[in-house]
């Protein structure tokens, strides 16, 4: 086991060098400072915009492989450059890391583990009214995409807090102004600044895995193992637990490598729908600016998160499959 | 293979009676199809959303971009039928023609990713070796980041090229899944009397693919263009809505919900009927998709699938 996951793991090293050299090479291309330090009120004269440009090290007229060469000696050391405006991109990393991890940690755990049971349980009692409920829900929850999704909850609640004339539900930023002090009022208040976008992440990943596991589950319940394992004496309840669920999380395992790409974007859509100062909100303006650096460690961020959650897949896997575990 | 029972059941029950027709494999999907209820209204309702969409922009008495300075955020009326938006555009004028780019590019996009994932799955499987590590090297890479991202840096230098250039780069950047998936169905089919023939016959290899393999996951890349109908139709406003997509002065349902939700609460007339198609068109794709599934192969208990 030790040996397949040192070697899934050389591998997405090898994925995540690629995938961040071709990341600056392409945004290098893509994007133009120039434009943003042109378009400034008051204008800046050519040789202030050269200036800004080389100390940022994006001035379009070097060779791109000399920028390249220059940006990646410093990020082995750590350093990803600055920001367009001039402040460092590491530090504005720590800064948002954090909002973003806490929204992608909450809507991963609540969206699979609720999707999972979800589905179990719907296949449990194929067919009945619960059953029918919960998948005609998934398939509306499925067919709204995440960004419109978090659009009608933003709307669903000024319509409420309007209705209401109160301020239950807030959704602007991580916390209110103001609020700082005392452990509970602040547990509050994050707590309710988190809802709306947590719930609007979740509910997609919820639908499509609930979807996946009904059917895994499915294929399942017939089997013999599972009739001997109720026949040597366990309940039902435990059976299905035990080795129902367990067998049929493993081909869970790959959708859920796939599932974190899009809960990803679908946090990116959420940051900037609900003003959360998160990695998503900061790559959407950040191309709006054409900052090269920040966009860069933007995808740095991604391509890591992503990489570790098909590694976290890949430990899922060897645990549940003993055939992977022993080979 | 039911096809065959069914006819032979058939020959059973009316023997002696009137002359037996043979079902075909067509008439056998079709007919499952049609009895799938959830199938058969989302097929009904796609039928709509196209008649609409290109009908409806012929019997709109205004064009999608024209002003009418007499008639600012006017509800629903016999004049203006869905409504008039802030600078006084007809909502129904606007949203049907929303409407049609998103169908035409979600259709397009789903057509050439299909292409793609194809080609390069049924190659990579089909060869195997190092066209296979390196086909399947460049399909990782493209998964490690979402391709939301990549779309988004690129689209500023695609604002000239128009919408066909945001279709391909769509289709780049939504192939890979299901390439992977051909792959593994071509390594099985690689592996069959008839493939083996042709190739011990002299055929070539490319010539094996396209007569021999492709037609036999044929019905599996059916299914996955239909939902990947609905799945570029999702990225396509998705990628809009935050202004990386179609561009102003042309809508789709993308930038129509980006431009009124603020107004969604006060003036919800602008804001969804938009919306409220963009999930019905989404919802009818999958339908079809999940009732084309059980009725071109029911032996696949598949996501989604309730009988």
């Amino acid at each position: 086991m030790a040996a397949y996951l040192a070697k899934r793991l050389g591998y997405y090293a090898v994925l995540l060098l690629v995938a961040v050299c071709l990341s600056y090479l392409l945004s290098s291309l893509a994007l133009d400072p120039r434009a943003y330090y042109e378009g400034r009120q008051p204008p800046l004269s050519p040789a202030a915009v050269d200036h800004h440009l080389t100390a940022l090290g994006v001035n379009d007229h070097e060779p791109l492989t000399t920028r390249f060469l220059r940006w990646a000696g410093h990020a082995v050391r750590g350093d990803l450059g600055q920001t367009i405006d001039g402040t460092p991109v590491g530090a504005e990393f720590g800064r948002r890391i954090g909002v973003s991890l806490r929204l992608l940690l909450l809507g991963t755990v609540a969206g699979t583990v609720i999707g999972v049971l979800a589905g179990a349980w719907t296949a449990v009692r194929q067919y009945r009214i619960s059953d029918r409920v919960v998948t005609l829900a998934s398939f509306a929850l499925l067919s709204t995409p995440v960004f419109l999704l978090a659009v009608l909850l933003k709307i669903g609640a000024i319509w409420f807090n309007q209705t209401t004339g109160t301020e239950v539900i807030r959704f602007t930023g991580e916390k209110s102004p103001g609020v700082d002090s005392g452990f509970w009022a602040v547990f509050k208040d994050r707590g309710v600044h988190l809802l709306l976008p947590t719930v609007s992440i979740a509910l997609g990943t919820i639908a499509g895995y609930s979807r996946y596991q009904r059917s895994t589950m499915l294929d399942v319940l017939g089997s013999d193992y599972l009739r001997t394992a109720q026949a040597k004496g366990l309940t039902r309840r435990t059976a299905l637990l035990r080795h129902g669920l367990r067998t049929a999380l493993i081909p869970m395992s790959t959708y859920f490598s796939y599932g974190f790409l899009a809960l990803f974007t679908g946090a990116t859509f959420t940051e900037t729908i609900f003003g959360w100062h998160g990695m998503g909100e900061w790559f959407v303006s950040s191309i709006g600016k054409n900052d090269v650096n920040s966009v860069v460690a933007v995808n740095v961020f991604a391509a890591v998160v992503v990489l570790l959650s098909g590694f976290l897949a890949d430990v899922l896997h060897a645990a549940l499959d003993p055939r992977i575990r022993h080979a | 293979m039911t096809a065959v029972i069914e006819t032979a059941a058939a020959d059973a029950a009316g023997q002696g009676a009137e002359p037996i027709r043979p079902v075909g494999r067509a008439g056998v999907v079709l007919r499952r199809f049609v009895r799938n209820r959830g199938a058969l209204a989302g097929g009904v309702v796609l039928l709509l959303l196209f008649l609409l969409a290109f009908v409806g922009p012929l019997v709109s008495p205004w064009d999608y971009a024209h002003i009418d300075y007499s008639a600012l955020r006017e509800g629903p009326s016999a004049d203006h039928w869905w409504g008039t938006n802030r600078i006084g555009q007809d909502v129904f004028a606007q949203t049907v023609r929303g409407l049609q780019k998103s169908l035409v590019i979600g259709l397009l996009v789903a057509l050439f990713s299909t292409v793609l994932a194809s080609l390069v799955g049924a190659c990579a499987g089909y060869f195997g070796g190092w066209t296979d590590r390196v086909l399947m090297f460049f399909v990782d890479l493209l998964l490690v980041f979402p391709s939301f991202l990549i779309i988004a840096i690129v689209s500023p230098r695609l604002r000239g090229g128009g919408w066909f250039a945001f279709v391909a780069l769509l289709a780049v950047f939504g192939w890979m899944i299901t390439a992977r998936v051909v792959r593994s169905m071509t390594l099985s089919l690689k592996e069959r009397e008839f493939v083996r023939a042709a190739r011990y016959m002299g055929v070539g290899p490319f010539r094996i693919i396209w007569r021999h393999v492709v037609p036999n996951i044929a019905s599996f890349l059916i299914i996955d263009a239909t939902i990947a109908v609905g799945g570029a139709v999702m990225s396509e406003t998705a990628l809009s809505y935050f202004g990386f997509g179609v561009q102003a002065p042309d809508v789709s349902l993308g930038t129509l919900i980006a431009s009124t939700t603020g107004a969604a609460v006060t003036y919800p007339w602008m804001f969804f009927f938009a919306a409220g198609l963009l999930i019905v068109f989404v919802l009818a794709v999958n339908l079809v998709g999940d009732g084309l599934r059980d009725a071109i192969d029911p032996t696949s208990r598949r996501k989604g699938t309730t009988s």
